[in-house]
């Protein structure tokens, strides 16, 4: 393919995206105005399927989902980075064991929610963090679930 | 008189911009807030403790600024983005359970749940109500009544009064004690009942709710209009106003802010003028209309009695209806410069688009060049396309200016939380 193929390629495929289509300029309206077919007609045409679509995957309940920026390390022990990104979903039942948002002293925290003999309890998954105990008088507010964490590996 | 009494409910927010706020910074949990209009100006939203201090709604900041210091009032400019974004998700969750929505306003929509009467609407109610606390973690009332007019009335009452716990259903209380919750509340409550009319009503002896559903329909109408008898018949349980749910298009469009700092020049003015006639445009053809003409003002600041003021303003009729940027900014900037005179320190700027009508109903001029127009339209589609993908203002004309210092004083406004991810709200993992 020549550079300049490429070029109006790109120019093509800018101007469908926002709904255009280069319009030929007066003079070279073809003749016929209906399309004639040419070729064989693909044979993948009753086999097209949507291509996959990770908003679909990850966001179930799109009003109740909302997206949070890990800042620190305390979860890396369950694959939860610095800088990861949070699908939070409002709308799931609060269960023992879910990662969820927390606010805690004015701040969203993510941690393990654990259900003991001792009560609640938000629990780090990195040894160098401790473990928050919700006593009876705290005000624990669970914020919402984690569904997944979206980690980069390539800038 | 309606054979089946309707149930008609309003889903109202609690202190709608302040408790957004709250769901994105939980160390506002209990706390006062206020909000600000645009340009920081006025307070335009406060939470209930704020309420509760006695300060009220419209007031310039100016003056109860060292009060919200006195009492620690976090203070925040309007972050409408957000507000809209929490606004869809109120709306879109309400519409599962109720098919038949007329939203209202930002914060608030009617339902027609007379189709739902087999269950127990105070219960429905409770769910829609835990429901959004649950997905958006905003609070809000429900009030359901036989018209639009009593379920405002219920939404009141919801509010108010601790006993409903959030939901009032009016269909369910009997008639004398309805009658007596109504002689409790005053006119002024009264759906279409503003400040002008609630002081002819006093006057003619209609003080409560009680008095004026009492009142001669007939009589009211001749003394004020066939609005107040529609208001009288909806207090007796006769659904007169029906839920629109496709909301009619505006027969007008306004764009108008304050300016951060006075402006001077006739080529800042020309900047705000072509930002904002860009925003009618866009917001114009989203509505699918074409505008006739064009209204340009400006305005210097009215507070400032010392100074000279001017606040002219130009209607400027279109040659043919359109809805293309490029033509309303040239009319727009005609009518500016037209009344435009240096010395002045201008405050505000706006401009209307006027005699709107549906688009492609026009009558095709003798001269029009239909590759003239067809052109117009595609550049108009592209643009709008573009900007809806990528985000507003991504491509602009070049009049609305780089720099902007005439823009608008946000200087407390939050993130936007929902809508730009290197905005998102932070969860520590520490």
């Amino acid at each position: 393919m020549k550079t300049s193929d490429l070029k109006n390629d790109r120019k093509e495929s800018v101007l469908s995206l926002i709904g255009l289509k280069p319009e030929p300029s007066s003079g070279e309206w073809p003749v016929f105005t209906s399309a004639i077919t040419a070729g064989f007609p693909s044979p993948a045409d009753d086999y097209i399927e949507n291509r996959i679509d990770l908003n679909e995957h990850l966001v179930q309940h799109k009003e109740a989902t909302f997206f949070l920026r890990v800042q620190g390390d305390s979860m890396t022990g369950l694959g939860i980075l610095n800088n990861d990104l949070l699908v939070v979903d409002r709308s799931l039942p609060i269960e023992d064991g879910n990662i969820v948002i927390a606010a805690i002293d004015g701040e969203f925290t993510v941690k393990q929610l654990v259900h003991s003999q001792k009560g609640y309890m938000l629990k780090a998954a990195n040894p160098a963090y401790q473990d928050i105990i919700v006593g009876p008088e705290d005000d624990l507010e669970v914020w919402g679930v984690v569904r997944w964490a979206i980690h980069k590996l390539w800038p | 008189m309606a054979l089946v009494n309707r149930s008609i409910a309003l889903v109202d927010c609690n202190n709608f911009y302040a408790s957004c706020e709250r769901v994105f910074n939980p160390a506002l949990k209990g706390k006062p807030i206020i909000i600000l209009s645009n340009n920081d100006g006025c307070v335009i939203a406060r939470s209930q403790e704020v309420k509760d201090l006695g300060i009220k709604m419209g007031v310039p900041w100016f003056k109860v600024q060292s009060l919200a210091k006195y009492h620690r009032i976090s203070t925040f400019s309007s972050n409408y983005t957000l507000y809209a974004d929490m606004s869809n998700r109120v709306m879109k969750i309400i519409s599962e359970f109720c098919p038949d929505q007329e939203v209202y306003s930002i914060d608030e929509c009617f339902l027609d749940l007379t189709g739902f009467k087999h269950l127990a609407l105070t219960d429905y109610g409770q769910r829609i109500r835990s429901t959004i606390n649950k997905f958006v973690g905003l609070p809000v009332c429900i009030g359901i009544g036989a018209s639009k007019t009593l379920a405002k009335l219920a939404n009141h009452l919801a509010k108010k009064r601790s006993f409903f716990d959030g939901v009032c259903d009016l269909n369910t209380v009997k008639q004398d004690a309805l009658d007596g919750l109504f002689s409790e509340i005053s006119v002024g409550e009264v759906w279409g009942v503003g400040r002008r009319t609630e002081k002819r009503l006093v006057e003619l002896g209609i003080h409560t709710v009680l008095d004026l559903k009492r009142a001669s329909p007939r009589a009211l109408r001749k003394q004020f209009s066939v609005v107040m008898e529609r208001t009288v018949r909806e207090l007796n349980g006769e659904s007169c106003i029906p839920l629109e749910e496709i909301a009619p298009p505006k027969k007008q469009l306004i764009c108008s802010r304050g300016f951060g700092a006075p402006v001077f020049s006739l080529s800042a003015l020309s900047e705000a003028v072509t930002s904002y006639i860009t925003r009618a445009a866009e917001k114009l053809r989203c509505q699918r209309s074409v505008a006739a003409q064009v209204y340009v003002f400006i305005h210097t600041n009215p507070f400032k009695k010392k100074e000279p003021q001017y606040s002219p303003g130009r209607l400027v009729p279109l040659p043919e209806p359109t809805d293309d940027t490029r033509m309303l900014i040239n009319t727009a900037l005609a009518g500016l410069r037209s009344i435009y005179r240096p010395g002045f320190a201008y405050k505000k700027a706006g401009v209307l688009l006027d005699d709107l009508s549906p688009s492609g109903q026009q009558q095709k001029g003798l001269f029009d060049n239909m590759g003239t127009l067809q052109h117009s339209k595609s550049l108009m589609q592209a643009i709008d396309r573009i900007n809806n993908a990528m985000g507003s203002g991504t491509i602009k004309f070049l009049g609305e200016g780089l720099e902007k210092q005439w823009k608008a004083k946000a200087e407390k406004k939050t993130r936007c939380y929902t809508t730009r991810i290197d905005e998102i709200p932070v969860a520590y993992a520490v």
